[in-house]
């Protein structure tokens, strides 16, 4: 039916998304290529010159980046297992026959919205607080020490913060995927007798896993960019302690003033989530047939 | 399941879905109570629940002192203005991918969302380099621009998979009848288009407002929105627990009940279409 008329119209009319696009991904791109193999301080900007592959092995080497690629690794890992595992038990929870659905499906996606500065500050000071947050008074309670929370393990508490924020999402989606369930298929197979472990097993886990595989792959795209959590909490410390990636180039970039190591950091960063992208635009490639 | 769940079961799913939910709820709940106390009520140990005065000084003290509608407005202009600007530019290319099938139609989608996997921190130099440059610092213009292009390829996506549900015979009964490319456009499509855009609005707006990686760090104080007032709080200062809860529960209670209309709009929007 797409006549010639009609698509060169259509030429024209996505045009400006695409051509706009490929500025934003290819000026940046390019200048932080360049930058990366340039020499270039805020603070002494005179003294510019290209020094090969000075910046990486700086960046790379400087004692902060491996200790950042584990923390973001185990931010991203941390929160992903919580969020899924905990998402696929709420939402069988929330799918079985029960009173007041809209209002808890209202209730439980809530914490999605908040802006995640607001949640990194409420977590951090009214229920993290040593002296007197609800997690002290809690444990006063129970007849525990206080623990100081953000102090003591700074990287496990940011993934408490970040889960929370997170959760909502996996289990709306998970939801969403478990209410397309054939209703008869696990009512022939409780007929014949399988137990609830085995159905759920056999039945649901197979049913959602390609939801499963998009929440994963989602969150990681979101996940391997926290940053306002960090800055607002612990700013990356005590020492590097909560330090990722993101914040480890903010750090180089707006406190070192060292755009050249920043660019350097910013070329990782991207190969990185480029590798992610991959396994993600796979998955999604799939569902435009 | 056909079978009617017995009332006993129903009860106890109905339990202990509630008390999940009020858990995860609980954070915000907080929020708003803590809000309403005086400050030193705030921060008792052990915590005070229900039993104070309540009061809205908290809400007048953080809109008198902290210049809270300045930064207000920021968000709202930011906000709003990347997500049009975004859906203005969007709209004829999703129009156009749903309708006229291309051979690379699907190329060029995937291509867009590839775009979206660039991380931010990747880029923050260039930007940063850029807006300098520009004399774009701390201004509304720089942060709006760049929300937009964050965005631009959910958009486009998410309005490509509604308009790919709309029926392609009424486009073509309309150009039988001579209507031309705008009139289609603005007399059959956009109707029918509507629910799609809502929805697409809603989503990207509340993106846009929570934003916290490049309204951190393009802006100072005049373009600052919400994010950058909340995190001002992150040092503490004397008493500011009631304080930091007034001006939390203002940064997050239009976008709250914004995202309680679009949950339903939510999964597809998030997972381009690939959830429903």
């Amino acid at each position: 039916m797409a006549t010639q008329a009609s698509r060169s119209a259509a030429r024209y009319m996505i045009s400006p998304s695409v051509i706009m696009l490929f500025i934003w991904m290819a000026v940046p791109l390019g200048m932080v290529l360049y930058y990366s193999f340039r020499r270039y301080r805020l603070l002494n900007p005179e003294r510019a010159g290209w020094v090969g592959w000075g910046n990486y092995s700086n960046f790379v080497f400087s004692g902060d980046f491996g200790g950042a690629l584990v923390n973001t690794l185990i931010l991203v890992l941390g929160v992903l297992i919580i969020t899924v595992v905990l998402g696929i038990l709420i939402a069988i929870l929330i799918d079985q026959p029960l009173w007041g659905q809209g209002p808890v499906r209202i209730l439980v996606i809530s914490p999605f919205f908040i802006m995640p500065p607001v949640s990194a500050l409420v977590w951090k000071n009214m229920f993290f607080n040593p002296t007197n947050g609800l997690f002290a008074a809690l444990f006063d309670w129970l007849g525990f020490q206080p623990y100081d929370f953000l102090g003591q393990s700074p990287l496990t508490s940011i993934i408490m913060i970040v889960a929370w924020e997170w959760l909502p999402f996996a289990t709306l989606i998970l939801l969403t995927s478990l209410q397309s369930l054939d209703r008869d298929q696990l009512e022939a197979a409780e007929m014949d007798g399988a137990a609830p472990l085995a159905r759920f097993w056999y039945i649901m886990l197979p049913h959602m896993s390609r939801a499963i595989t998009v929440v994963i792959l989602i969150q990681t795209i979101f996940l391997l960019g926290i940053f306002g959590e960090i800055l607002v909490t612990t700013s990356g410390g005590p020492g590097t302690a909560s330090t990722t990636l993101p914040f480890l180039i903010f750090k180089k970039a707006l406190l070192d003033f060292d755009v050249g190591a920043a660019a350097a950091g910013g070329v990782i960063a991207v190969i990185l989530a480029n590798i992610v992208a991959i396994f993600l635009m796979k998955a999604i490639g799939k569902n435009l047939d | 399941m056909a079978r009617a769940a017995t009332p006993a079961r129903k009860t106890v799913n109905t339990i202990a879905a509630w008390v999940v939910a009020l858990i995860i709820f609980f954070p915000i709940f907080w929020t708003v109570m803590t809000s309403f106390k005086p400050e030193p009520v705030a921060v008792a140990f052990p915590p005070v629940w229900f039993d104070f005065p309540w009061s809205f000084e908290n809400y007048q003290t953080v809109i008198q002192l902290r210049g809270y509608g300045q930064f207000f407005w920021n968000s709202v202009v930011i906000a709003f203005g990347s997500t049009i600007l975004g859906m203005i530019i969007a709209i004829p290319a999703a129009w156009a991918m749903a309708f006229v099938h291309g051979p690379r139609t699907k190329d060029l989608l995937m291509w867009m969302l590839s775009t979206k996997m660039m991380p931010a921190a990747g880029v923050l130099v260039p930007i940063y380099l850029i807006g300098k440059a520009l004399g774009l610092m701390d201004t509304r213009f720089l942060l709006t621009i760049v929300l937009m292009l964050m965005n631009l390829p959910i958009i486009v996506w998410m309005l490509y998979t509604y308009f790919r549900e709309i029926p392609g015979e009424i486009l073509e009964a309309a150009r039988m009848d001579g209507a031309s490319l705008a009139n289609e456009i603005i007399y059959v499509l956009t109707p029918m288009a509507v629910p799609g855009i809502a929805s697409t609005l809603l989503l990207n707006v509340i993106m846009a407002w929570n934003e916290s990686f490049w309204t951190l760090n393009l802006t100072a104080f005049q373009a600052a929105p919400l994010t950058k007032f909340i995190a001002g709080f992150s040092s503490p200062q004397g008493l500011f627990y009631a304080k930091l809860s007034a001006a939390s529960v203002m940064a997050f209670l239009p976008i709250l009940i914004l995202g309680w209309f679009s949950q339903k709009q939510l999964v597809r929007g998030l997972t381009f279409g690939a959830v429903k």
